[in-house]
């Protein structure tokens, strides 16, 4: 297991931190801890204490499994997953568009179904295996809905380019991209500010009827 | 988004002993309306209970009813052979909601309990009495196009912006609630409330009642059914006005019917004296139209929205001969 590294996540918990806070969670909640403390202590410890505290209500461990890839996390509750990603884990081909699950560029794979990572806390995710757009070639060779993408020039700006594509994988692994008319209506969490639309549908229907693997 | 303490039961008496006697606990399955709240700022739970790992995704046939569990995904019931087969009126409803990312996401019953997308009650720089009582409604005597038409107050005049429930309450559907004080059945029709001086509150759950399950009795309504959703776009946008319509019908006659609009009241419209109309008569355009003047009795307007008086009786007629297969 690939424990996160802190020395890669400079945004991430400092080196130390993780291990005490754990032990410190599975002696009692901190909750309790606080309580049980005399109040002299508390008093006497100042602040420092105060931040420990702190500290173990807001990080909980959370372990996922990304691209392929095992992590043992520390999150505060509130961090959604495109942040984890984004911010603490440094994977930003998942864009943040609107981050209010309006556009659909945050689109990654959770157990195999398309969601909203700005959508769902990190924690709620946890055991669960992500993929984003930076799991889907294989090595140096693209996925085939990458290389349609390229050919049908299915972007311009290509922002939302990342979730136009995990959705569109999603799209024909559903089956429902069996015409025009189903991919558009089954596409139509992902917004193109660009209007590459039709490029898009072309480069999926090719792929689905290439009866290519995805 | 505000800190919040988080925690995450298996058990169902765990989750509802979680929720304790704090006013600013929620529960969280799907996240997808709770989550884009907290970010504006419109809600500030200080405690989430998550319960995704309790076991209420379940799907069961069981004497007469379609009992599908709290927890089961939009996607996964709109697309499941017994719902396509018993309701498919329910998968019609649920396949124009959202997006295929967020019905992934979405449960069932965090559908029903999605508050409304009236923009006075999402911008918090706005009097809006739903998110901060007392404060006036914004939307009263402001952009009031997406409003509501029936069942309004002075208080507020949102409206429900679930598709799921228009066709649940069609459906006669049952909600069934744990809570602290016990198990508990809801008819689908009494789940939701009208605003009046209250509309803080939407629905009739207590305070740590958690949504177990709903369930559909079975139904002749296989065959003849049609959602209609009207909106701005052809997909991914909240309805302006959403008619679900059934029709039982043998040699061309209206033996049974149902309907219901969305995005015109505070809660799922359920349109019973239109139903009634209808019964007993031959399924053409002229029964139609006459179920949709018995539907629109007691609509007003607002300054936008006028559009909606047209909008409404044209979408029930729509919804029924789409349902009955009449040109």
């Amino acid at each position: 297991m690939a424990d996160q590294n802190p020395d890669q996540h400079p945004t991430g918990p400092k080196p130390g931190h993780n291990g005490a806070r754990r032990t410190f969670l599975k002696q009692s909640t901190a909750l309790t801890a606080f309580a049980l403390t005399p109040g002299p202590v508390l008093k006497a410890a100042g602040s420092a204490w105060d931040e420990k505290v702190a500290a173990a209500i807001e990080q909980v461990p959370l372990r996922l499994d990304i691209n392929g890839k095992k992590y043992k996390l520390s999150v505060e509750p509130r961090t959604t997953l495109l942040d984890l990603l984004r911010e603490q884990l440094h994977l930003t081909g998942t864009k943040k568009g609107c981050d209010y699950g309006q556009c659909g560029a945050c689109t990654v794979h959770v157990d195999g179904q398309r969601i909203n990572s700005c959508l769902t806390l990190a924690v709620m995710q946890d055991g669960k295996k992500v993929t984003t757009i930076e799991g889907l070639a294989e090595g140096e060779k693209l996925h085939p809905i990458q290389e349609a993408f390229i050919k049908h020039d299915g972007f311009q700006c290509g922002y939302c380019t990342p979730g136009q594509i995990m959705s569109a994988v999603a799209c024909i692994r559903e089956g429902h991209a069996n015409s025009e008319g189903e991919i558009r209506e089954y596409m139509s969490g992902n917004i193109c500010r660009c209007g590459a639309y039709p490029n898009i549908v072309a480069a999926i229907q090719e792929v689905k009827n290439g009866g290519q693997k995805v | 988004m505000n800190q919040f303490q988080y925690v995450r039961p298996t058990k169902q008496k765990a989750a509802i002993d979680a929720f304790g006697r704090e006013a600013d606990t929620q529960f969280i399955a799907g996240g997808t309306n709770l989550l884009d709240l907290m970010k504006r700022g419109v809600m500030n739970p200080t405690k989430l209970v998550d319960i995704n790992r309790l076991p209420l995704d379940r799907i069961d046939r069981d004497k007469g009813t379609l009992l599908i569990g709290a927890l089961a995904l939009n996607s996964t019931v709109a697309e499941h052979p017994q719902v396509r087969q018993l309701h498919p009126l329910l998968g019609q409803a649920l396949s124009a909601g959202a997006s295929a990312q967020l019905r992934n996401m979405a449960t069932v019953g965090g559908n029903m309990l999605q508050r409304t997308r009236c923009y006075y009650f999402y911008d918090t720089a706005m009097p809006c009495n739903k998110r901060e009582p007392g404060s006036g409604c914004g939307a009263l005597e402001g952009y009031n196009r997406m409003h509501a038409i029936f069942g309004f107050s002075d208080k507020c005049i949102a409206v429900h912006p679930s598709d799921m429930s228009v066709a649940l309450v069609a459906l006669d559907a049952t909600v069934l609630v744990s809570g602290p004080k016990g198990d508990r059945r809801i008819p689908f029709g009494g789940l939701h409330r009208l605003p009046g001086d209250t509309p803080q509150r939407d629905t009739n759950l207590e305070p740590g009642e958690l949504i177990t399950a709903v369930s559909i009795p079975d139904n002749p309504f296989t065959k003849n059914v049609h959602y209609l959703k009207v909106r701005e776009r052809a997909s991914y946008a909240f309805a302006l006005v959403s008619v679900a319509a059934a029709l039982h019908i043998e040699n061309n006659v209206i033996r049974d019917a149902r309907l219901a609009m969305g995005g015109v009241a505070h809660k799922p419209w359920r349109l019973t004296e239109a139903e009634k109309s209808l019964i007993g008569k031959l399924a053409t355009e002229a029964t139609f139209r006459q179920a949709a003047d018995v539907a629109m009795q007691g609509a007003r307007a607002f300054k936008h929205n006028a559009y909606k008086l047209k909008m409404a009786p044209n979408s029930i007629i729509q919804a029924l001969k789409q349902a009955a297969a009449v040109a």
